[in-house]
């Protein structure tokens, strides 16, 4: 098997954060951003697991499993907040959400 | 140190009244009517009392009494010389004279406010004014240095204030009060000025011994001395209402009427007369101010008289008559008769608070009505009030007999043979004399005679304590004139001895100076027939329409220094303040203001409540800190 060079998985990796991050940024659908997060969350799920594979330590696959863990949580929170937000709301557009601004 | 018990009665004289004004402006309308009058009349009591032992022992045993109380502060003088600021009273003839006129005067004016502000609101607080007042004025007479008088000085002035404007919920009355405090502001820095130079020249502020360091450094007609005599003269014509600074005082009879007895006419406005007599060590060496201080009483004396003729108001005819009556009081110090013008300024003192309260009785009597040309007939309907008006107005025309004349013949008769005066202030004072006696026929018969011409029946007070002030202030006022002889030797050792120039008297001198009043009378009787008789209806309404012509309204107001003042001061200032509008000083100010807002405003644009904003400046942080960190790591790396 050949090795995959760590460069390249750390490519990979860094491409998906932009892209989540782009995500975040510029959809105003929070469930949309709620899945962006996920997108971020797992580049650097990729970029442990790549890191642990070269070194050949188990230690990446922990942190995947923990950010696999935080991710469910957040999207249990988040996801509660979401259906809080479509009951008053009567949107999802996260520009409403604006009520502490100075 | 121990004070003997005449120091600590005369160290004590304004602790009473002091404290009776504490008690009564803490304690406040929580008192009755009779524990505030208790209070504040039994204060003045003691105090009267506590003078007038002191007085006693100053015959007796030395004609100077002093007691140091407490050092208050040192002044330096650039360095070297030093004196000493004391707390100290300062008990001469003078003063003597002065204090038994404040505390004797001022219990009887005390009695009388009582019952006349009794239904006031502000009764406890009306109280604590007077007695604060007495306070401040005691200082200032028995100061024995300038900075303890000024402290007095400015007390006074602080309390007429208060007290013009007591009514403060009417504006005319708070307009009086401000303009009393300017006008007299104007003075008051004249003579701040003057104490500045004064303790620059001689490096003390010790009256007694300035005067006599004045008299070794000084000569007569020296520069220093003119400077100095012509800035405490602006003091005492701010205060004692002469001629640029006078149009105060007319306006100042918005307050209460015992105010009015009280402090403008029977004591503050005398502080003036006061300062010159005390500082004559000073005046003397500058006979120039000296005839100026006679040119300005004068001329305040005969402008004052005039105004007062055509006045409808009784209190304002009363406010010029005392302006005059202190012209005739400044004449005299002007003319170097001391003596003679501290006598006038107590006999005046009597006379002007019995009219004063008399009118405030009959004021009250006719339902608040003051004018003049609405009264009339007063003779049948209050005898009594009558009979007390009549008697001060036999002391302010200064009938034989009365004290007035004693002491207006006393000045009158110096005149003419003084150094700094002359035959041409005999003439004025002559003038002026005859003016008094037409101005007083004149409100006598208008109030008096006549038929009257008001509707609703005056109530004559039965009050005991108005009559009983006023019966006393009428005994004084009529036996005023034996005190004359006590006087003359209480100041013998305060002021010089009086010289004379060589200039001849005429023989018919004093005939005629006792002859003008009665002229005066005869003149008015004629003249103003018409305001004695009642005839038909209609005649009547054409005499007391009181629809004056040009020159009357002219008189009324003051012979028109009020307006040529609004033209020469209020309107340039208001002009200036309205240019100004924006207050270009404060706008630079305001710039360290501005700047605070402008980062307020930059700061509060990055707070506008959008997650992606926060999210996106997270982001671009994180990239510029990257950045950032790559160009160091580069750096390092090419170095």
């Amino acid at each position: 098997m050949s090795a995959i060079p760590l460069s390249h998985v750390l490519i990979l990796a860094s491409i998906l954060f932009t892209i989540g991050f782009a995500g975040v940024i510029v959809r105003k659908n929070t469930l949309f951003i709620l899945m962006s997060l996920e997108v971020m969350l797992n580049a650097v799920g990729v970029a442990f697991i790549g890191a642990g594979s070269v070194w050949q330590q188990a230690d990446g696959q922990v942190m995947f499993i923990l950010v696999l863990t935080l991710a469910a949580a957040e999207v249990a929170v988040g996801l509660a907040l979401l259906i809080q937000m479509q009951k008053r709301f009567k949107s999802l557009d996260i520009d409403l959400l604006s009520k502490l601004k100075g | 140190m121990f004070l003997s018990t005449t120091e600590i009665t005369l160290a004590l004289l304004p602790v009473y009244p002091l404290i009776s004004f504490l008690l009564l402006i803490s304690l406040g309308e929580r008192l009755s009517w009779r524990a505030a009058s208790i209070v504040s009349v039994g204060a003045m009591a003691l105090s009267a009392i506590s003078s007038f032992v002191v007085i006693n022992q100053l015959s007796i045993v030395s004609p100077i009494l002093t007691v140091y109380l407490w050092n208050w502060f040192e002044l330096n003088l650039a360095g070297n010389a030093s004196t000493q600021i004391n707390i100290s009273f300062y008990l001469d003839g003078l003063a003597a004279v002065m204090i038994s006129v404040v505390t004797g005067v001022g219990l009887l004016i005390h009695v009388f406010a009582a019952a006349y502000m009794k239904s006031d609101e502000n009764f406890t607080r009306f109280m604590a004014y007077m007695n604060l007042f007495i306070v401040a004025m005691l200082l200032l007479v028995l100061a024995d240095n300038l900075v303890l008088l000024y402290l007095g000085w400015e007390g006074v002035g602080l309390c007429s204030f208060l007290l013009i404007g007591f009514w403060y919920k009417e504006k005319a009355n708070v307009l009086a009060a401000r303009k009393a405090f300017i006008m007299t502001r104007v003075g008051d820095t004249a003579l701040a000025i003057g104490l500045f130079i004064l303790f620059k020249e001689l490096g003390q502020l010790n009256i007694h011994n300035l005067t006599e360091t004045a008299n070794t450094i000084w000569q007569v007609g020296d520069e220093a001395p003119y400077w100095i005599a012509l800035l405490l003269l602006g003091g005492a014509v701010g205060k004692s209402a002469q001629l640029p600074l006078q149009t105060w005082l007319p306006d100042a009879m918005a307050g209460p009427t015992p105010v009015s007895a009280l402090i403008h006419a029977a004591t503050m406005v005398t502080a003036g007369v006061y300062l010159i007599a005390r500082m004559h060590g000073v005046f003397l060496l500058a006979p120039e101010v000296m005839n100026y201080v006679a040119w300005l009483g004068a001329i305040t004396l005969l402008l004052a008289g005039v105004a007062a003729l055509a006045q409808n108001d009784i209190k304002r005819v009363l406010a010029y008559s005392t302006m005059s009556q202190i012209g005739y009081m400044m004449l005299s110090l002007g003319a170097g008769a001391f003596s003679a013008g501290v006598f006038h300024l107590m006999t005046h003192a009597f006379f002007k608070a019995l009219l004063f309260l008399t009118a405030g009785s009959i004021i009250l009597a006719l339902h608040h009505q003051k004018n003049l040309f609405k009264m009339g007939g007063l003779l049948k309907r209050l005898p009594f009030e009558t009979a007390m008006f009549t008697i001060g107005l036999l002391c302010l025309i200064a009938l034989p007999g009365s004290s007035g004349f004693y002491s207006k013949e006393a000045i009158i008769a110096q005149l003419w043979s003084s150094n700094t005066a002359g035959p041409i202030f005999w003439y004025c004072a002559i003038l002026g004399a005859f003016l008094t006696s037409v101005y007083s026929c004149r409100l006598f018969f208008l109030a008096f005679m006549g038929e009257k011409r008001f509707q609703d029946e005056p109530r004559s007070s039965s009050s005991k304590l108005l009559n009983t002030s006023l019966v006393a202030l009428a005994v004084l006022s009529l036996a005023g004139g034996v005190f004359a002889s006590t006087l003359e030797v209480a100041l013998l050792d305060v002021f010089p001895r009086y010289h004379s120039s060589l200039l001849n008297e005429p023989q018919w001198l004093h005939s005629a100076a006792i002859a003008t009043p009665f002229v005066g009378i005869i003149f008015s009787w004629f003249y103003f027939a018409k305001y004695r008789h009642s005839t038909s209806c209609d005649a009547e309404h054409s005499v007391f329409q009181d629809k004056p012509n040009s020159v009357v309204l002219f008189c009324r107001r003051g012979l028109g220094f009020d307006q040529l003042y609004d033209v020469l001061f209020i309107k340039p200032y208001c002009y200036v303040a309205k240019l100004n509008r924006n207050d270009i000083f404060d706008q630079l100010l305001m710039l360290c203001a501005w700047y605070v807002s402008i980062c307020h405003d930059v700061f509060k644009c990055s707070q506008n409540g959008k997650l992606r904003w926060y999210a996106a400046a997270i982001g671009l942080a994180v990239v510029l800190l990257l950045l950032s960190m790559g160009l160091q790591h580069l750096s390092l790396e090419a170095s």
